[in-house]
């Protein structure tokens, strides 16, 4: 037995290994190594935190939007974010993990969000900067997802890809409007890039001879291309963007190296990083206390749906989907 | 497909007809208390930018599925059966609609 067990495995490793390689995708019910799983499940629990975390910068300037306009903007912009937490959960759920178990598990601090939420947005400008470069990073990072081996996740990818576009590309309208505004207005946008600049290259996590999860990533697909690979491809990206918005990037060691064909760029300040990671940075209490409070007021609300839902379906016992759960020629239109 | 029960409400799946003349496609999955609760979550969470014209939820519970264990087994009486495409066959040179 144990041996025909063994050889089981064998199998079903060389089976995965064999999609894997041949750029297939793993699909929910596959077998899949225990460490392939829990990597999956700890990356997109992460990215799912991170964009409901993430709601909180900016709705904080719903309210003060300068125009109605700029406002339903970015109300819809919020609203992506949650709905992009809510594809990964998803996501993640297809891996036998519970969405509340990991609501759960942020709450308690035990699995993190990306430390860039746990920065302020001190001016308007800031909600333009995230768009432009936040997001932009976000951009980076998330087009090689759509590739990831594991399916499930690169749909959602894929997803939220096309969404993402329209947030970098409001808050780069918004930073261009400020920048070519009033000189109040110009400062205003050229100090939200000085501070959220090195942030978002920390985004892209620690250099790549530290980066203690990459390289198995990588040999499972998952992960395509090395953090400081996908660190400069942003750099490159963002300093023609930044002369066409009129702002300087904080880096007086940025320049084009002719030799190499892209730019270099200052030391990023690494303790800095592992200082907000560590739950020092200017927001990380504040960020996990709002989160926790949303979830408590919305109590009421979850109760108050399923004790409609119990009473409904035990009035209707013979089928609590009555009417929609019929087949194509029914619902056809 | 996880049919658990969570604090959130059963798992649905969601199917969207992206305009008339197509057939539904999974879009993926929610947690809402009932049917009509996860229609209308569908609808915010996944045809926020007119992606539908119509929508399917489904209890995951409800989906019944092959297993990928008898993936081979179960789909193999179709492998060896090559004359069902039509570029199986051989036909002259020069013969038209066929």
């Amino acid at each position: 037995m144990t041996t025909a067990q063994a050889t089981d495995t064998v199998d079903q490793q060389a089976d995965f290994d064999a999609v894997v390689s041949a750029e297939g995708r793993i699909e929910p019910r596959d077998w899949m190594p225990d460490a392939y799983r829990a990597t999956l499940v700890r990356q997109i629990a992460q990215h799912a935190h991170s964009e409901i975390i993430g709601m909180q910068p900016e709705a904080n300037w719903i309210t003060r939007a300068p125009s109605l306009r700029r406002k339903a903007i970015l109300m819809a912009k919020v609203q992506d974010e949650a709905g992009h937490g809510l594809y990964l959960y998803g996501a993640a759920e297809t891996l036998d993990v519970d969405r509340g178990e990991l609501l759960d598990k942020l709450h308690a601090g035990r699995q993190r969000y990306s430390s860039i939420f746990n920065y302020p947005t001190l001016t308007w400008a800031d909600v333009g900067a995230i768009g432009w470069l936040v997001d932009g990073a976000a951009i980076t990072n998330q087009v090689p997802l759509c590739r990831c081996s594991y399916g499930p996740y690169a749909r959602a990818m894929v997803r939220i890809c096309k969404e993402e576009s329209f947030h970098q590309r409001q808050g780069y309208e918004l930073l261009h409007a400020l920048s070519h505004g009033t000189p109040a207005q110009h400062a205003m946008a050229q100090d939200a890039v000085d501070r959220w600049w090195w942030p978002s290259l920390m985004m892209f996590g620690p250099p790549d001879d530290e980066s203690s999860h990459s390289e198995q990533s990588m040999a499972w697909r998952i992960k395509r291309h090395s953090n400081d690979e996908l660190r400069q491809r942003f750099v490159d990206i963002c300093v023609p963007q930044a002369e066409s918005l009129g702002l300087a990037l904080p880096d007086p060691d940025l320049r084009w190296n002719e030799e190499r064909g892209t730019h270099d760029f200052g030391e990023i300040d690494w303790s800095e990083f592992q200082q907000v990671l560590r739950g020092n940075g200017p927001c990380n209490e504040q960020r996990l206390d709002q989160r926790r409070t949303a979830h408590e007021n919305g109590a009421w609300v979850r109760e108050a749906a399923a004790a409609h839902a119990a009473k409904h379906s035990a009035r209707t016992s013979d089928d609590a989907v009555s009417g929609t759960a019929t087949g194509e020629g029914a619902m056809a239109g | 497909m996880n049919g658990a029960t969570s604090t959130e409400g059963p798992l649905w799946e969601v199917f969207v007809r992206s305009r008339r003349g197509l057939s539904h496609t999974h879009a993926g999955s929610l947690h809402a208390p009932d049917a009509t609760m996860a229609l209308r979550n569908a609808r915010d969470l996944y045809t926020r930018r007119g992606e539908g014209v119509s929508i399917w939820v489904v209890p995951a519970t409800a989906v019944i599925a092959s297993s990928p264990d008898e993936k081979d087994p179960f789909f193999d009486p179709a492998a060896d059966k090559a004359y069902r495409h039509p570029t199986f066959y051989e036909i002259p040179e020069g013969v038209k609609h066929l």
